[in-house]
């Protein structure tokens, strides 16, 4: 490739043609400041807080949108691009409920720090702010149009990596808005509450809901019984939250800080992920051996069923009846584990920390309820909800010592470490499908045609002597591409693992701020390696699985399992 | 109804403002509903929040039932520097309803519009086709008289 030779501030750079100017500077270390850009997403250029002059050119460029040619002068910080800067910035904070300590996303707030990097200290410009209704309807995800600035970053997520086009621009000029098709709530009807739009959103105006209040509320009541479970994705990514270098894998430190919180159990929700690939594969054979319905698709992911559910009822078929990972451990904690552990299951409220915005909503859902009355997942926080504890309780996490996961749910294995990643899922069914059904070890446990940021993988298994085609997908608009195949009958695959988040869980809607490719990439690296390190590789060989078996479930797919570790799933299309 | 319209025209997402446009017009309310924009979105194969973007980036199309006389009043900075009267105010006043709202009579709706074109001519409003320039307290009221005549 053609190196471009240029001046930015001064210093002689050379970099690849096609390179934008603001990534030519960042390679040499000056940080353009940016609010629409984001790694990875369609370049919008509508901000113009980007822009940089160019020697020769009378108006300001913006750096996002812009190559580099060869000779160009270019200055990044001169007077007259300070004073635009500066004045863009006093515009939208002019029209921004600016109450920055009262806001989720204070010191975390690309628009507060590139506020105080510009030393805006007084606003020139009046406030013209008026205020209008947040939308806090749904379990899952809130929009605080108070603090929009119409960067259109959520609208380029949600219409163009996950194609839900839920999101929209509405309006224009003055009354332009960010919302959603019909200036409607957010509902289950069409969004998925896959937090993709929350995960890039660079102010406050898309987040979770914060359920932390009711956790510490729990955890506070002498009544009840806390326990806690923790999803695969969790453990490679909070270490962000709490200044680690990404892709840090923190399990020990993360158990620790968890009971100085004061959980009174810290379970692994890699627990009832192998116990889900137990379910799921025998389900899985089940119906290739007796002409079920295939291909089969994965149900692990709550995003992607809501998904289905509005926009593919017709295949509703082919998704596996087993409850996701969360959704089991749910179930046993509220019968198997108050009767082993002699408490009546009413005392035993029961968290999740997941990388997910779409499990706050899974855990709503009316059939997720063993008891009928109160819902098996009491609260669910995501990752940095669990950061913000963390901080809350003044933990220097650092300097933690490491506490292993309590028992009966506490014994994992590497197939269910790598839940979290895009083909996790996929790669931990093949490993005990590939044993039950030829009865013979797998040579070689690594899939490598399945991992990575791949839109579509495939990879080809022998099953009882006949290659059987499999295939993953993560993000939505990679799911469209498997899910009409199906729909038309032309499907080539057996079994389909479908994520709704851009590489798997790791890079789920409630993961740190700053997910980019990179970022998954190193998280998805931490992940299969800590497989690797593991002991116990396969789902069918962990002892408290078996055990459970044994105790309890008696064998997959049993009547006990079809009850609690089961569901069913609704049309919403055409209710 | 619609779908008769729909069928005259190709499924080419290029067409969807003359579409809206047709449909607007021949529909009795004058505005286009959610389930148009529903049947809309699925005759041409595009997320129905793409519809509603075009829909709401052009002051002349509605969402909601209107009246018979649609009256938009400029706000675009221009008309709202050369003007000492409050246009809209006048008009609330006169006809009852604030801004977005219709007469009980369902004879007047009362809108704001971006930038009509007349800027040099403010303050400036549109009652249908027509554009009305200079306005003043009086002219307005005369202007919303001659309007009810008609009713
Ligand atoms: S949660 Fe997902 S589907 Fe819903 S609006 Fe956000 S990006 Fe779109
Ligand atoms: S909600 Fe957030 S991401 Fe979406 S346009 Fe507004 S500021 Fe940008
Ligand atoms: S991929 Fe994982 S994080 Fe994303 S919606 Fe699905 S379960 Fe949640
Ligand atoms: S970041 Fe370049 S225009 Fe917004
Ligand atoms: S600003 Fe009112 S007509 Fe142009």
């Amino acid at each position: 490739m053609n190196m471009v030779n240029l001046t930015i501030n001064n210093v002689k750079v050379s970099v690849k043609e096609d390179t934008s100017i603001l990534q030519a500077a960042k390679q040499y270390s000056m940080n353009i400041p940016t609010l629409c850009y984001y790694e990875d997403l369609n370049i919008k250029s509508d901000c113009r807080v980007c822009v940089v002059e160019i020697d020769g050119k009378k108006g300001l460029t913006s750096a996002c949108s812009t190559p580099v040619r060869e000779g160009m002068v270019v200055n990044t910080n001169s007077p007259r691009v300070l004073n635009a800067r500066k004045t863009i910035v006093e515009l939208i904070l002019s029209n921004h409920d600016t109450n920055c300590t009262t806001c989720v996303k204070n010191m975390k707030c690309e628009l507060q720090s590139l506020a105080r990097n510009l030393g805006i200290d007084e606003n020139r410009f009046p406030s013209v702010f008026e205020k209008c209704d947040i939308d806090d309807n749904n379990p899952a995800i809130v929009r605080n149009p108070n603090l929009c600035i119409k960067c259109g970053r959520c609208v380029d997520v949600c219409n163009n990596v996950q194609g839900t086009s839920v999101l929209a621009i509405l309006g224009r000029g003055h009354e332009t808005r960010v919302s959603a098709v019909f200036d409607e709530d957010l509902n289950d009807d069409f969004c998925t509450f896959c937090g993709q739009c929350a995960s890039v959103c660079p102010v406050g105006a898309i987040t979770e809901k914060d359920d932390t209040d009711l956790v510490w509320h729990a955890l506070t009541d002498p009544k009840k019984h806390v326990i806690v479970q923790v999803a695969p994705a969790v453990r490679v990514s909070l270490g962000e939250e709490v200044n680690q270098a990404i892709g840090t894998i923190v399990t020990g430190k993360m158990v620790t800080a968890m009971k100085i919180l004061g959980f009174d159990q810290v379970f692994d929700t890699d627990f009832t992920a192998d116990l889900t690939i137990i379910e799921e594969g025998n389900e899985l054979i089940q119906r290739v051996t007796n002409g079920g319905i295939l291909p089969m698709m994965t149900s692990c992911c709550p995003g992607w069923i809501s998904y289905a559910e509005q926009r593919y009822p017709d295949i509703l078929d082919h998704i596996s009846s087993c409850k996701s990972p969360q959704q089991m451990f749910g179930a046993l904690a509220k019968s198997y584990y108050p009767q082993k552990a002699g408490l009546d299951p009413k005392d035993v409220f029961v968290v999740s920390v997941m990388p997910c915005t779409a499990k706050k909503y899974e855990a709503k859902r009316e059939e997720m309820s063993v008891d009928e009355n109160s819902p098996d997942i009491d609260v669910v926080l995501t990752t940095r909800e669990l950061g913000k504890m963390i901080k809350q309780m003044g933990i220097n996490f650092e300097n933690l010592k490491e506490t292993p996961f309590d028992s009966p749910f506490g014994i994992t294995t590497g197939a269910a470490a790598i839940f979290g990643a895009t083909g996790g899922v996929m790669e931990a069914a093949i490993r005990t499908v590939y044993e039950v059904v030829n009865k013979k070890p797998l040579e070689s446990l690594d899939f490598k045609e399945l991992r990575g940021l791949e839109g579509i993988k495939e990879a080809e298994v022998n099953l009882g002597g006949s290659m059987v085609k499999v295939a993953v997908a993560h993000t939505l608009s990679m799911a469209k591409v498997l899910c009409d195949q199906v729909r038309e009958g032309t499907s080539p695959y057996a079994f389909i693992e479908i994520m709704t988040c851009p590489g798997g869980c790791i890079g789920g809607g409630g993961q740190p701020y700053g997910t980019t490719n990179k970022v998954r990439q190193e998280r998805i690296d931490s992940t299969y390696r800590l497989d690797a390190s593991m002991t116990l590789r396969k789902s069918h060989e962990n002892p408290e699985v078996i055990a459970l078996y044994k105790d309890f479930l008696k064998e997959p797919l049993g009547e006990l399992s079809h009850h609690l570790l089961h569901t069913h799933y609704s049309d919403r299309k055409n209710k | 109804m619609l779908k008769e319209l729909l069928e005259k025209y190709e499924k080419k997402e290029d067409l969807l403002l003359e579409i809206l446009l047709e449909c607007q017009v021949v529909k009795s309310d004058h505005f286009i509903s959610k389930d148009d924009i529903k049947e809309i979105a699925d005759y041409l194969s595009i997320p129905e929040s793409k519809v509603c973007s075009v829909l709401s980036f052009y002051t002349f199309f509605s969402d909601k039932p209107r009246g018979k006389y649609i009256i938009q009043v400029c706000k675009d900075i221009p008309c709202y520097i050369s003007s000492d009267v409050n246009v809209l105010n006048i008009i609330e006043k006169e006809l009852g309803i604030r801004v977005n709202e219709t007469t009980s009579n369902k004879q007047f709706t009362l809108e704001y519009t971006s930038c009509l074109g007349c800027c040099e001519a403010g303050p400036v409003m549109r009652i249908n086709d027509k554009i009305y320039t200079h306005l003043t307290a009086d002219k307005i009221k005369a202007i919303l008289s001659e309007y009810r005549v008609y009713m």
